[in-house]
């Protein structure tokens, strides 16, 4: 309703005054931020290179060369990280999505199931993934049960499969859960039934409310897809230790955790513009 | 008597949009000013922009003669001086009534939780609200809870309180224990500027009333003089289509 930008319109001088001033605020702001900056930073930087084990800490941990060396073979190990953390995912999402439909059925008919999923989330969800790897990685092989692949990334990546489901189920109920019941009211009296009340109304808005919190999943996935190296798969911090213990000298595993933090940093930093535009697309209270 | 509120010549736009343009107004204290208008005519904008929760593009605005609009100014400190009561409560679902009404008193501003308590116990007996203290604010009614949002906003005595259609929420039966709270409220000397949609209640508390159309004040007056006899045709235009409402 409001008449569109006046283009006869200048600033008053009183304005002027207060977008000067407003600018040698924010000037002084970045001021003070550098100023803190350098001085926390440079403190830290001073306090480490001038304590007396530096170099021996240099020796051992960020040896360039040796780093240089060992690189290939840990890239190469971080390509199975990577490629059981897509693979994984993508089964986590769909197993996840359906043990959450599962327990917030009311539906009497899949009562039996929604036990069933209930305790499957309570099992996988308290038990510690290393366990459940060594169990799946080890005794599944152990049963020579024909047609079941001994493929140890195969096997890793099940078991990793069997306790992010249980995770992001439960992270996926909340969403749903967090739905106000007036949502699925204004649904079902528009005639849907409890199933499209669910596809159509209630998921989407759940799904995009938890994003933020299942990208964090996700960077926690590839960061415990490491774990995997106790079954003899040879990802990047298993290349790395195989290295490490050939010369006791760290560095590989420096270079492994690099590579890692390579990709969750950007992973996290979106995660956080994820949040902060969820925040304020639903908040129209302005700049507080 | 001196002015509590006073814009002058304020402008504010939303990209290309003019929200406000070249809008005065002066509230003297113990009145009450009423800003009507349609809807998307700038008076929650307005009352946003008093609040310091939107920063003008131009103009100024003072708060008892110091302007609040100088961006060196300490927004806290200003809000500590204004009450803003919301169209839809905006009350603390995790909180008690009691605890929303002394969380600000508490924490800002440094009152005693005795202190705090006694003067929203005491407040909440006028408002007759006394036995719900404890309850959470989703059990109450919505006329309820907004008058414990209108309590919570004078449990800091502010200088002046700022209301925002806080009975397009409701409806009609519970908006007269609202509206009885607040005309309670300018029989006590409070400062206010409202928005509102309710014609009959404007005539009652308002000193001056505005009529809001595409950011400027088009009429102002008594409210005999605007809603009675209006002089301006979109005034007149508008009252119309209120009246055939049947909210006049």
């Amino acid at each position: 309703m409001s008449e569109k930008q006046n283009s006869a319109w200048s600033p008053s001088s009183r304005e002027l005054e207060r977008r000067k001033s407003r600018q040698s605020i924010s000037r002084k702001q970045a001021g003070i931020a550098a100023a803190s900056t350098i001085l926390v930073l440079g403190t830290l930087a001073l306090i480490l290179v001038t304590s007396p084990g530096w170099e021996t800490v240099k020796a051992t941990f960020f040896d360039i060369d040796y780093g240089r060396e060992v690189f290939p073979t840990v890239i190469q190990g971080l390509w199975i990280n990577l490629q059981l953390t897509f693979i994984g995912g993508a089964a986590i999402g769909v197993i996840a999505l359906g043990l959450a439909l599962l327990r917030t059925t009311k539906s009497p008919a899949l009562t039996p199931f929604r036990f069933l999923a209930t305790a499957y989330v309570d099992i996988f969800r308290g038990a510690p993934l290393i366990l459940i790897i060594l169990l799946v990685g080890f005794g599944v092989p152990a049963l020579g049960l024909t047609g079941v692949s001994s493929n140890v990334i195969f096997l890793g990546t099940v078991a990793v499969v069997l306790t992010y489901s249980a995770y992001v189920a439960e992270v996926i109920r909340s969403g749903i859960l967090s739905i106000h019941p007036s949502q699925r009211a204004a649904a079902r009296s528009l005639g849907l039934t409890s199933g499209q009340t669910m596809r159509f109304v209630v998921l989407p808005q759940a799904i995009r409310r938890v994003v933020p919190p299942l990208l964090n999943d996700f960077v926690s996935l590839l960061k415990d897809t490491g774990l995997v190296s106790i079954l003899g798969v040879t990802d990047a911090v298993r290349a790395a230790q195989i290295n490490a213990s050939r010369t006791f000298n760290y560095t590989p595993y420096v270079v492994a955790a690099i590579l890692f933090l390579l990709i969750t940093i950007p992973m996290t930093r979106y995660t956080d513009r994820a949040i902060r535009q969820r925040t304020s697309a639903q908040n129209s209270e302005g700049a507080i | 008597m001196s002015n509590v509120l006073e814009l002058v010549n304020v402008r504010k736009s939303f990209g290309a949009e003019v929200v406000l343009k070249d809008l005065s107004l002066a509230v003297p204290e113990h009145t009450a000013t009423v800003l009507i208008g349609a809807s998307g005519s700038g008076k929650s904008t307005l009352l946003r922009c008093i609040n310091l929760l939107e920063t003008i593009d131009d103009g100024q605005i003072f708060l008892d003669g110091q302007e609040i609009s100088d961006p060196l100014m300490d927004v806290d400190e200003v809000r500590r001086r204004l009450g803003m009561v919301f169209q839809s409560f905006n009350l603390f679902p995790h909180k008690t009534v009691l605890e929303n009404i002394t969380l600000s008193p508490i924490k800002v501003h440094g009152k005693s939780k005795d202190e705090a308590n006694t003067h929203a116990t005491q407040l909440l007996k006028r408002f007759d609200l006394a036995d719900k203290a404890d309850q959470y604010p989703d059990r109450l009614s919505g006329g309820q809870q907004q008058r414990v949002a209108i309590i919570r906003s004078l449990a800091v005595n502010p200088r002046l309180l700022l209301l925002d259609e806080v009975t397009s929420a409701l409806d009609p039966v519970l908006v007269n224990e609202v509206l009885s709270a607040v005309r309670d409220l300018k029989s006590d000397g409070m400062t206010m500027v409202l928005a509102t949609h309710e014609m009959g209640f404007a005539t009652q508390v308002a000193d001056e009333v505005c009529f809001l159309e595409s950011g400027s004040v088009i009429e102002r007056g008594t409210p005999e003089q605007v809603l009675h006899n209006p002089q301006n045709p979109k005034t007149q235009e508008f009252l119309k289509r209120v009246h055939q409402a049947g909210r006049l």
